[in-house]
């Protein structure tokens, strides 16, 4: 396989692994983050907790996976975008310690306090990432403003709170709803009686608001917001740096590549499609169903995103030429080509234990079971 | 270069990674002792021992989670602190913590689910096979990640490119079969099984002592202490001394380690214990053993170990070069890229690593004084009296464990060791040990790599991100307080359900549950816990 097709391939292979961390690790925030709103007893609120327990820390890796294999692929996106959106990291990764020790901690003392207070700290720790992650990708269309000098060392210009902007903020809500209605359709499958009747309601609202969101961003990113392109020739098989190309922004817009690339536009009708059917298949009472198309939707809205950036990462705010791209940012051909064949072998490996263990674990979790095994369930 | 921020970016690290590695060896250790007693389990069919996997793996969750939860500032800081490590050495160094993620990290996590959840929903061999693949997945782990710090000390199978101007793979299987990273390999997952090993052993003893659950706490001590035999020998036999004259880096710590100030002629005599004063260049008071030091360091009789003074006199040649080098790379950087040109880089580039140790000084490089020359070679030499000293203690708690469970093995093989109190006492006593050996010998390894983050190619003063010391000072004590917050939460729990013992479980065969009372030294009233 030629470079070319190498970079490109690490550009679906990062997608796949945002993507599998957004249906797998997507649904346990989602739960978590509704913990407080659905779950309105102690026993409830176990139930669901227990609903994602066996796979959460599972799921989790999907998330850490995607961090090294920016850092094998891209490791300059890996630089640049940590260091850069450093507080924004921070904060997810604050959130984020609260999940382990919450999830193991707190059910193993009995005293109404000790729960409740866990139970806001997983909140925090479903929602806020879920939040931040959708604020980051709007801002990935906004540009972010850093820049890099010829021996590649960068420097960011913001702060945390510039990344706070209307848009971005849109960005979240996507993020956010999306990831609540995905957690509420994993209910469906998990809960019975009354958690079951509030997680069918969740969905459909979450769903609405995902939505409204996505298409609103849509139509602002389409009319409000300048697009990047890169100009002149450009040779994607070439070894090159992030400063050997010309970017231009304002000529074009974001969703240049769907006038481009029709087959693309598959992803964003897909997304309003499944969203739509994942609220129909929740009122006629078909969880399994609803669920995949949930997991269809989450896939497709991260596919829009990505397909409208394409070949741009992250586009830079205060000059267009220290944009990173699909093509400037990646390894050498030799570390691309090692890691793709590692990918190859391990992700279908995975994914089997993963559906194993999903297997396993399956069916209606009942406060009974809660009742029966209070030492064992968390 | 804002030097506070190196130090703040350093000190930053280091309390995160001496974090996680208080949850790491455990769960490598633990992990095994629990595949060892579910083993057991199986091929017994006795109970008992199903208690102890679900006791000891209670205890085992408890450190579980904060291991995952310091673990994952660990796969992002390189991103957030170092940005120019990230973006130099990425296509060699991401590689490894990639493949961590998926060979051994989702093995690990997705098992760990099943293993806590899957006792009704597998068969008794499922279960087993996957708390195996529990303690396999967390010991791969291990293996990559000590790959890539294997190749901080020594970076094998790598070349620089200057039109990209970074580190880039140049071979897989040198980097995977660094012979460095192997040692290491061994050393750090053996200290692991030690730490494990002296947990069950500590709290069993507790057990004994306060002669409650006596065959729970037998048995759990008998498989403690023969897995702790074997591995606390491992760790003193393969000590990882042995990699210790490959690569520069590596080289230097050994020489720091022993404050061998001078050359010696072979073989070179082991320092026991002195007072290694850096300004006159001298071990004060060194007692030393003659021969020692050479054969542990080279396996032979014949090979030096270079000492200090010598190092700094080589470290200062490569300075100069590196120089050139650097000069060189501005060259091509502005497009001189002829035949010439590139074969003269070619000459040098090995060293220019050590050319940047200069930016500390001068930006430009090439213009630095001779005195700053001389003070970046000094800088290539770690300070030495913090490396004795760790080193020694880490080495002296070894013996002292290998003692304790030495004794141990010796008194369960006997079946007498409930009544020898003094050992009892002192396992307790000597709990924090494997701890306190393990974060010194990490201290070691990457206190003793300064002033380099990527050995002989990228100096740790410019691989920080351009962060500002605000930035750093915030995220510091943040990360302070979160940490030593959910420390306190899980040794709160620990000391609990230890105390507490098997009658957690709420079988009914245990002590707290089969007395009337609550039982004498333990404040927990039962219906507390859930």
């Amino acid at each position: 396989m030629d470079y070319e097709s190498l970079k490109l391939v690490w550009w679906v292979l990062i997608g796949v692994l945002l993507i599998g961390f957004a249906v797998t690790d997507g649904f346990d925030m989602g739960v978590v983050s509704l913990l407080k709103v659905l779950g309105k007893t102690d026993e409830e609120r176990r139930i669901m907790l227990n609903s994602v327990g066996p796979h959460w820390d599972g799921n989790q890796v999907w998330f850490i996976t995607a961090g090294g294999a920016i850092f094998a692929a891209w490791p300059i996106v890996y630089a640049v975008a940590f260091s850069g959106l450093y507080w924004a990291l921070l904060l997810v990764l604050f959130a984020l310690f609260f999940r382990p020790v919450g999830f193991e901690y707190r059910s193993k003392i009995e005293s109404s306090r000790w729960r409740n207070n866990w139970d806001w700290l997983l909140t925090i720790g479903g929602a806020v990432p879920a939040l931040v992650f959708g604020v980051a990708f709007g801002n990935l269309f906004l540009g972010l403003p850093f820049t890099l000098d010829e021996l590649m060392q960068t420097r960011y210009l913001g702060s945390f709170w510039q990344l706070l902007s209307p848009f971005a903020l849109l960005c979240g809500v996507v993020s956010l709803a999306m990831l609540a209605m995905h957690g509420a359709t994993f209910l469906q499958l998990k809960t019975d009686e009354q958690l079951l009747v509030r997680a069918r309601g969740m969905t459909l609202i979450a769903a609405l608001v995902t939505l409204v969101a996505f298409l609103l961003a849509g139509v602002w990113l389409a009319f409000g917001i300048d697009g990047y392109s890169i100009q002149g020739a450009l040779e994607p098989g070439a070894v090159m740096t992030p400063l050997d190309k010309q970017v231009q922004t304002g000529s074009v817009s974001w969703l240049v590549n769907y006038e481009s690339y029709p087959l693309t536009l598959m992803a964003p009708i897909g997304a309003v499609l499944f969203l739509l059917g994942t609220g129909y298949l929740t009122l006629t009472h078909r969880a399994g169903l609803a669920f995949v198309c949930s997991s269809l939707a989450v896939a497709l809205i991260i596919c829009t995103a990505g397909f409208s950036l394409f070949p741009f990462i992250m586009p830079s705010s205060i000059d267009p030429v220290f944009s990173l791209t699909v093509w400037d940012v990646v390894s050498s051909e030799k570390t691309l080509g090692i890691m793709f064949v590692v990918a190859l072998i391990f992700v279908p490996i995975v994914l089997a234990y993963t559906l194993w263990s999903y297997y396993k674990m399956w069916g209606v979790i009942r406060e009974q079971d809660i009742h029966d095994n209070q030492v064992g369930m968390y | 270069m804002d030097e506070t921020v190196v130090d703040l970016s350093r000190l930053q690290f280091a309390i995160t990674a001496f974090y996680h590695f208080l949850f790491v060896p455990l769960t490598l250790g633990l992990a095994f002792l629990l595949a060892i007693m579910e083993s057991v389990y199986v091929m017994t069919g006795k109970q008992i021992y199903k208690d102890m996997v679900k006791f000891w793996g209670k205890l085992f969750g408890i450190n579980f989670a904060l291991g995952v939860t310091t673990g994952l500032t660990m796969e992002f800081q390189f991103g957030t602190n170092w940005a120019y490590y990230s973006h130099y050495v990425g296509d060699v160094f991401g590689a490894p913590l990639a493949i961590e993620g998926l060979m051994a990290f989702f093995l690990e996590s997705t098992f760990i689910g099943l293993f806590f959840f899957g006792w009704d929903r597998l068969t008794r061999l499922q279960h087993l096979i996957v708390t195996w693949l529990v303690a396999i997945g967390s010991n791969l782990s291990a293996l990559w990640i000590l790959i890539a710090n294997g190749w901080m000390q020594n970076p094998v199978g790598a070349e620089f490119n200057y039109e990209t101007m970074r580190m880039e793979m140049s071979s897989f299987s040198e980097l995977i079969f660094n012979p460095v990273a192997q040692v290491k390999f061994v050393h750090t997952v053996s200290a692991g099984y030690v730490t494990g090993a002296m947990f069950v052993l500590a709290i069993s003893a507790y057990f004994m002592l306060k002669k409650r659950d006596l065959p729970f706490a037998r048995r759990s001590f008998a498989i403690a202490s023969s897995f702790g035999l074997a591995s606390i020998l491992s760790v003193i036999v393969l000590g990882d001394e042995s990699g210790y004259e490959l690569g520069d880096v590596q080289r230097t710590k050994l020489a720091v380690i022993e404050a061998e100030w001078d050359t010696h002629e072979a073989p070179a005599a082991f320092t026991l214990i002195g007072f290694p004063n850096e300004e006159r260049m001298e071990t004060d008071y060194a007692v030393k053993i003659p021969y020692a030091l050479g054969l542990i360091a080279t396996r032979s009789l014949d090979e030096e170990v270079t000492g200090i003074k010598d190092l700094i006199e080589e470290h200062e040649q490569r300075i100069r070069n590196g120089m050139q080098a650097y000069a060189i790379l501005q060259q091509l950087k502005a497009g001189q890229d002829d035949a010439g040109t590139i074969a003269a880089f070619e000459e040098v580039k090995d060293d220019l690593g050590y050319g940047l140790l200069l930016k500390k000084y001068t930006n430009t490089v090439t213009d630095a004084t001779e005195e700053q020359i001389a003070q970046a070679a000094r800088d290539t030499i770690p300070a030495v009296a913090p490396m004795f000293w760790t080193f020694r203690i880490m080495v002296g708690l070894g013996f002292l464990m290998l003692f304790l469970i030495g004794a141990s093995f010796y008194y369960a093989s006997k079946h007498v060791v409930e009544h020898q109190t003094w050992l009892l006492k002192a396992l307790i006593i000597a709990l924090p040990a494997p701890w306190i050996a393990c974060e010194m010998g990490w201290f070691v390894a990457e206190f003793g790599r300064q002033p380099w983050s990527i050995g002989e190619v990228l100096p740790t003063a410019l691989s920080v991100s351009s962060r500002s010391a605000s930035d750093l000072w915030m995220s510091l004590g943040a990360f302070i307080a979160f940490y030593s917050g959910l420390l306190v939460v899980e040794l709160y729990l620990m000391f609990r359900f230890a105390r507490l013992g098997p009658s957690c479980l709420k079988t009914g065969r245990y002590h707290f549950e089969t007395q009337d009372s609550n039982g004498p030294g333990v404040g927990v009233p039962q219906q507390s816990l859930a």
